[in-house]
């Protein structure tokens, strides 16, 4: 048996959810833990002081990472049969600055909104209730965008593929740039520091 | 803290009841995550994400006002699941997200019913920027087919190549825009 499971028809529907229930504990427990249900916390990625944000993201980003560079090069784990999103290279790259000004200006994004109303942030909730009107808004004027929005189409594309190369060739120089930027944020953490709360 | 090191045993443990545990270690906390993003993959097939469980229950309260709107709409109908938008991986996986911050937060004494804010901002103030900022952010995670968890997280880990382009994106937005909205944070 090798993975993943759920491709091959191993998990019954039923099967599935649960098993999304329990991976989703972990996601909100993990995210709650690194105190993202904080606005404040989240935001002060932006401002130096506290790069908690980005530490957290690349260190999930590189554990999964190495975790599928490993399992794929035992020959465990089938890379080709995992759900990729397909590259629309600048939709993406301008949905992408939306987000950004979003999260700044909102002080979630749409996974600790969810950790932010479970712990009572009243903020939280009305940032969810402006996703549900920029959702709104996106899927009424889609008609005008879908040109742009289905523009510069790449499929299915990752960086191993594009460089024709074992997904681990490239894996572990990220993992690496990824220890130099910690080492990083660190230093920019101390030079900022003056602007942390109290 | 010279306080509370000089305070009685007992005195200790009542200013420890009232007080929200420090967040874990950042690198801790990713690791953690990091390990059930790779068992989404292994088991799944799939990572994690957001933004899909807000589309979903979006159209299932406008399915109440009209389902001939939502199903005729390209972006809406794709969440109508033949008339159970709610049974979908996401959502469910979102209803754990929910109950796991919930439960954390409690363990923590982190919950509490505030409004996140800097000094210098009133709260209306910073409800709208929430209001505001919650729109921005759906319409540009509709655009990137994707969010900060679905995108990032997922397809970052997958060394997928629109979504490096569109974490490098979410970065330089946020910092180009963060001088102007300083005052709601510091």
């Amino acid at each position: 048996m090798s993975a993943p499971f759920d491709p091959q028809g191993l998990l019954s529907e039923q099967a599935g959810y649960a098993v999304a229930v329990v991976l989703g504990l972990g996601f909100g427990f993990f995210l709650e833990r690194a105190g993202f249900g904080s606005a404040r916390k989240l935001t002060a990625q932006f401002y130096l002081y506290d790069m908690a944000v980005f530490k957290v993201m690349f260190t999930a980003i590189v554990t999964a990472m190495l975790g599928l560079a490993l399992l794929s090069a035992i020959g465990w784990l089938d890379l080709g049969e995992i759900f990729l999103v397909p590259t629309y290279l600048v939709p993406q790259l301008v949905g992408g600055l939306l987000l950004g000004v979003g999260f700044v200006a909102g002080g979630y994004c749409p996974g600790t909104s969810m950790v932010g109303i479970a712990t009572g942030r009243v903020d939280a909730a009305v940032y969810a209730l402006g996703i549900f009107a920029g959702l709104a808004a996106f899927a009424q004027a889609y008609p005008a965008i879908e040109g742009f929005a289905k523009s510069t189409a790449l499929g299915e594309v990752t960086f191993p593929d594009l460089l024709g190369v074992p997904f681990w060739v490239v894996a572990i120089p990220v993992a690496v740039m990824a220890y130099g930027a910690f080492k990083g944020a660190a230093v920019l953490e101390r030079r900022f520091s003056h602007l942390r709360p109290r | 803290m010279s306080t509370i090191a000089t305070s009685s045993a007992g005195g200790r443990a009542a200013a420890r009841a009232g007080r929200p545990d420090a967040p874990w270690n950042p690198y801790v906390a990713g690791f953690g995550l990091g390990l059930v993003l790779l068992a989404a993959f292994v088991i799944m097939g799939r990572g994690l994400g957001a933004s899909g469980t807000f589309s979903a229950l979006l159209v299932w309260v406008l399915s109440f006002f009209s389902v001939d709107y939502v199903t005729s709409n390209p972006v809406h109908a794709g969440y109508w699941n033949d008339g159970a938008p709610l049974m979908a991986w996401l959502v469910f996986l979102s209803a754990g997200c929910f109950a796991g911050a919930a439960v954390s937060g409690w363990l923590a004494r982190r919950s509490a019913l505030v409004v996140e804010k800097g000094p210098r901002i009133d709260t209306g103030a910073r409800l709208a920027l929430a209001f505001a900022g919650g729109m921005v952010m759906g319409i540009g995670a509709k655009l990137a087919s994707g969010c900060t968890s679905g995108q990032a997280l997922t397809g970052g880990a997958l060394l997928n190549v629109g979504s490096w382009t569109f974490m490098i994106a979410v970065f330089v937005g946020g910092y180009a825009v963060a001088a102007f909205f300083r005052r709601q944070w510091l």
